[in-house]
């Protein structure tokens, strides 16, 4: 434990209040009677099904396979028959519906048959690599990113180290403490086991020091066990949010990495201690994901603890398990970083962690921004929150990027300490997906845009093509009637040479000067006699 | 119920600082009551009363909420700290024409709270002396050399209706500060050790009596701000160590013309400048080292207008010329974010 | 009096020179503005800002035959856009011009589609699959909402159906206005 430590700037000191659900070991959750599997529960593409209504279905056997190259795999939990495929509510900040596959389950809880690798110190990476995909096994820390990818080393680096995310720095949630506590030996056996697909050289398995129980646990494993792997159990200060990623890597390696790059760039890989459990459970027992520790928690409830639950669990199944009154806030996930649901119907899925019931919480109203810069003292990521905050609220979202709006993990620490109450997280979370949104609109419109300059070439090719193929035809016609074209031609030569000659006899008559001098003797006589006809006229007429 | 998390909030509010930055200036306002009577208060309920008579007007003209407004306390520090560098014998108008000014000219028309790029107490300060120089620099001299110290009625006579007692005259019971004496005398030539004897009874043993103990108390008052993290030290020590800086040079070159270190760290306003004006989070620099820098930039401001500049006390005017520095300073010191830089 | 004339006649002259000299040897050739203002027009190609088009409707703005607030579904977004752009006042959407309403896009009832080929000639994007006597069927994803294909259908088989959010396209909602915080 005298691994050398660094700092992270800012960060709080929060009440850990954990220790009222660590009164007891994890009790195991009845099974429910219907059990709901959202297609996507991870990072990716949703999972494509497998199997259609009316199928009967083992524990363990796939249910969808993964969507594309980042995806992830769904299991059953639990033995029954596939009931619906179609929408419900899933635990998410909006509540809107998406596709699940619905089980009712049957008691029997049959397992499928398994293969396992317990000979995995000899087996290709590779291998356990697919072996891990195969188990649908997704970061189990919270945001669920397919665990097999983060496997593979980029090519031509070495992965140095392993390091195992034990620190749990939110307050309230204290599954992770619990699963090293009770089951220590196959968190370090699957840190092991990822030591071996990824080639890396050791671990390192940093917990916070207000668990001395998980560390002591973890350390007597340690000593007890053989493993292939250097393995060191790192005690680290309790300070909020050191359970990031990048924070805990900067604490335990010194390595600061920007959000721009990752982990794998430095020859680093940071895994969940849940996700180590899953991984031992799908290589040496051939169980793949399907259960996980939950936290039920908060000061809304009586006798708080960690539950095994199966995934697709309805929230409300593992609610009635504790006497919880309606009009209390439902929050998923921890006090700083999870999200409220209205709808318990919404299910287990990989990545909850924790359900936190407390009282129903009147919103303090926010007050104008005083430029304190608290937030700023606290930023993890060393942004400035209050330029992120005004440039939101502006909805100015290119002077929001200039900030580096994206290097925000929206640990909610800024908008802990405001002491105008402003709901800082809300206006990042806004700008960000605005800046994506507009960012799909964009390709869209110039997908459109496009396919309109095609269209428009397209029509007047046509109308070129229309003409062309009209002359062909014509021509096709005069050469069918026997008529060449030069014949046409001096056919129309004849005819116009005809009227050419009427015209210039006609005008020959009516283009005669009309002058009356220098006048042609035969006309002056033509004149003369028409004059004299003109006047016996008028005699005649008077 | 809020949208977005988080959904545990640190016992902090606006109100809650302005309650701590009132509670620390208590301690210097007693100070200023011993030694120079009864006016600061007599000033600050003149000021509290048009602060809020002010906000409550302006706020309804906005229509916006009015009780939620007054009760986060902005406008009763501004009041006070006006108050405070008023001289203790002034008119009523002249708490009530400056507050007024501060309030609806330099908050409100700016935007209100948080929205005004200049400190509203300093302000109405500077409007009311460039306005009226004779009432803001008719100073008393400290009760303890006074022939006739006055009473409190005599005090609030004087504010409200303008009579002195009949026996006295504005001649005998005002004086020059200290501050005012040096550079008046130093213009016309004398050397301070000359000044210092001819005036001794005015100056006590770290610099003038009275205004070292007001000092000396704001002082203390700052550090309780810091210890309840209401204010950082960054401005604050930056502003008193600049100024230490040029008035240490300055006083090393010439001790005769220019005053010492010790003499202008706690003369006129400077505690309360660096520890409750220029601190303002509104109008101040938000970046660690762009605090430095403005601090420093006050400090230095501040001796300069001091030695040279018209006015024997300048902390309403290097607070307001920094104060337009202060969007610049912030673009140019933004920290390192996490990562940057680093390669890795 | 003559050398003060002299004199500023002189610094006329030479900054003028200076000035006309740097205009030309620093003139930085940028997009023409046309192709900057189609870049933020939608491309819903719908028509109904009057031009046949958003392309011929970038060139009237650029020509100044047209307002920047005649185009619906760009709505506020665009407008605001336009307006930085040109350095002019943003300006309410023209109601003339239609609503700014949600994103939608057509469907063609299969059962009733007669296989005119009408609707295909209308889409402006080639969004419709079909041919002669041939099932006619829209791609959703290359849709744009533009409704032109509705009006030409002979058995008005084509209907609008509003795009639904799904998880992958939710917003988080902008934090509703703080207390006092009008602006």
């Amino acid at each position: 434990m005298r691994h050398p430590l660094s700092k992270f700037f800012g960060g709080l000191h929060l009440d850990d209040h954990k220790s009222e659900s660590m009164q007891q070991v994890p009790r195991v959750l009845p099974l429910a009677k219907q059990l709901i599997f959202p297609l996507n529960q991870h990072i990716g593409l949703p999972a494509d099904p497998v199997v259609s209504i009316g199928d009967k279905v083992l524990k363990g056997q796939m249910i969808a396979r993964p969507g594309g190259s980042i995806s992830a795999a769904i299991h059953a939990s639990s033995s029954g028959e596939v009931i619906a495929i179609e929408e419900r509510p899933v635990s998410h900040p909006s509540g809107i519906s998406a596709t699940c596959i619905v089980i009712a389950t049957d008691d029997e809880d049959t397992a499928i048959d398994a293969s396992v690798l317990t000979d995995y110190e000899n087996c290709e990476p590779a291998m356990l690599r697919d072996s891990i995909r195969d188990a649908g096994i997704v970061g189990l820390g919270g945001a669920g990113f397919p665990t097999f990818i983060k496997l593979k080393p980029t090519p031509g680096k070495v992965i140095e180290t392993l390091i195992l995310n034990g620190a749990e720095c939110e307050p309230y949630i204290t599954c992770d403490a619990m699963l090293m506590q009770t089951r220590a030996e196959d968190v370090l056996r699957g840190a092991d086991i990822l030591c071996q697909a990824m080639q890396a050289r050791q671990c390192l398995v940093g917990i916070e020091d207000n668990k001395p129980a998980a560390i002591a646990a973890l350390q007597a494993a340690l000593q007890s066990h053989q493993f292939h792997h250097p393995i060191e159990i790192v005690s680290v200060p309790t300070i909020y949010p050191t359970g990031g990623e990048r924070q805990l890597i900067k604490v335990l390696t010194g390595h600061e990495i920007s959000a721009q790059r990752r982990p794998l760039d430095v020859g680093l890989v940071c895994q969940n201690v849940g996700t180590a459990v899953a991984v031992a459970d799908a290589v040496l027992k051939g169980q793949p994901l399907i259960e996980r520790l939950v936290t039920v928690t908060g000061s809304a409830i009586k006798n708080p603890g960690n539950w095994v639950v199966r995934l697709g669990t309805p929230i409300q199944h593992l609610l009635a398990q504790h006497a919880v009154e309606a009009n209390n806030d439902i929050i998923i996930g921890g006090p700083m970083m999870g999200f409220t649901i209205d709808n318990t119907q919404a299910a287990i899925v990989k990545t909850t962690n924790c359900v936190l019931i407390q009282p129903p919480q009147i919103t303090k109203p926010a007050i104008p921004c005083i430029r304190c810069a608290e937030c700023a003292s606290v930023c993890p990521a060393q942004l400035l929150p209050q330029q992120l905050y005004w440039h939101a609220r502006a909805k100015d979202f290119d002077k929001i990027q200039d900030y580096n709006l994206f290097d925000c993990i929206e640990c909610g620490c800024c908008a802990h300490v405001c002491p105008s109450h402003i709901p800082l997280v809300q206006y990042y979370r806004f700008a960000k997906t605005e800046i994506w949104d507009r960012e799909q609109e964009k390709q869209k419109a110039d997908r459109a845009r496009e396919r309109h300059e095609f269209n428009l070439y397209r029509q007047q090719r046509k109308q070129q093509e229309d003409e062309e193929r009209r002359r062909k035809k014509k021509e096709l016609l005069n050469r069918a009637q026997g008529k060449t074209v030069s014949e046409t031609d001096s056919k129309k030569a004849a005819i116009e040479g005809a009227l050419a000659r009427a015209k210039a006899r006609k005008d020959a008559m009516t283009s005669a000067p009309k002058n009356i001098d220098h006048l042609a003797p035969e006309q002056q006589r033509q004149i003369d006699e028409a004059e004299a006809r003109r006047h016996k006229q008028k005699q005649d007429k008077v | 119920m809020q949208l977005s998390s988080p959904f545990i909030f640190a016992r902090n509010s606006v109100t809650r600082m302005m309650l701590w930055v009132v509670l620390a200036l208590v301690p210097g306002i007693i100070a200023q009551i011993v030694f120079f009577g009864w006016g600061v208060i007599i000033n600050a309920a003149i000021a509290i009363a048009t602060a809020v008579l002010c906000e409550s007007l302006i706020l309804y003209l906005r229509k916006r909420p009015i009780t939620s407004s007054l009760l986060d306390g902005s406008a009763l520090v501004t009041a006070l700290l006006l108050a405070i560098s008023l001289p203790p014998l002034t008119p009523w108008w002249i708490p009530f024409v400056g507050t007024g000014f501060a309030i609806i000219i330099a908050k409100h028309l700016y935007g209100g709270l948080g929205y005004n790029p200049f400190n509203p107490a300093m302000v109405g300060y500077a409007m009311l002396l460039i306005a009226f120089p004779k009432e803001m620099t008719s100073w008393l001299l400290p009760m303890t050399l006074s022939e006739h110290p006055m009473s409190f009625a005599q005090l609030l006579q004087y504010s409200l209706h303008g009579v002195l007692p009949h026996t006295l005259s504005l001649d005998a019971i005002t004086a020059a500060s200290p501050l005012d004496l040096v550079k008046t005398q130093t213009r016309l030539g004398e050397a301070i050790p000359l000044i210092l004897q001819k005036s001794s009874h005015l100056f006590g043993s770290l610099a003038g009596i009275g205004w070292q103990w007001v000092n000396i108390w704001f002082f203390i008052g700052g550090l309780v701000l810091m210890a309840r993290r209401i204010i950082t030290w960054h401005i604050p020590l930056a502003m008193l160590t600049a100024l230490v800086v040029m008035a240490g040079i300055f006083y090393l070159i010439d001790p005769s013309m220019h005053a010492s270190p010790l003499f202008h760290l706690l003369s006129g306003a400077t505690m309360l400048g660096a520890f409750f004006i220029a601190t303002d989070p509104v109008t101040a620099a938000t970046t660690v080292k762009g605090r430095l820098i403005y601090g420093a930039l006050i400090g230095i401001l501040l001796y300069i207008i001091r030695q040279w500049g018209g006015y024997p006390d300048a902390i309403a005017f290097a607070v307001l010329l920094i104060n337009t520095t202060v969007p610049t300073i912030d673009y140019y010191t933004r920290p390192r974010v996490f990562g940057e830089g680093q390669g890795g | 009096m003559f050398t003060a004339i002299f004199a500023l006649l002189a610094l006329a002259i030479v900054f003028g020179l200076l000035l006309g000299y740097a205009a030309i040897r620093f003139k930085v050739e940028g997009d023409p503005v046309v192709d900057k203002i189609d870049a933020i027009l939608p491309q819903t190609q719908c028509g109904q800002c009057t031009y046949p088009g958003c392309r011929p409707y970038a060139e009237a703005i650029a020509k100044g035959e047209a307002e920047i607030n005649q185009c619906p579904p760009g709505g506020e977004a665009t407008i605001q856009a336009l307006a930085d752009l040109l350095g002019r006042d943003p300006l309410p959407l023209n109601e003339e011009h239609g609503e700014h309403k949600g994103k939608t896009v057509v469907q063609i009832l299969e059962e009733q589609c007669i296989g005119c080929t009408l609707c295909i000639q209308a889409c402006p994007v080639d969004a419709i699959v079909g041919a002669a006597k041939q099932m006619h069927t829209v791609i959703e994803d290359e849709c744009t909402g533009c409704n032109l294909c509705i009006p030409p259908c002979p058995v008005d088989c084509i209907v609008i159906v509003p795009v639904e959010e799904d998880l992958q396209h939710w917003k988080w909602p902008y934090p509703a206005a703080a207390a006092g915080d009008k602006i």
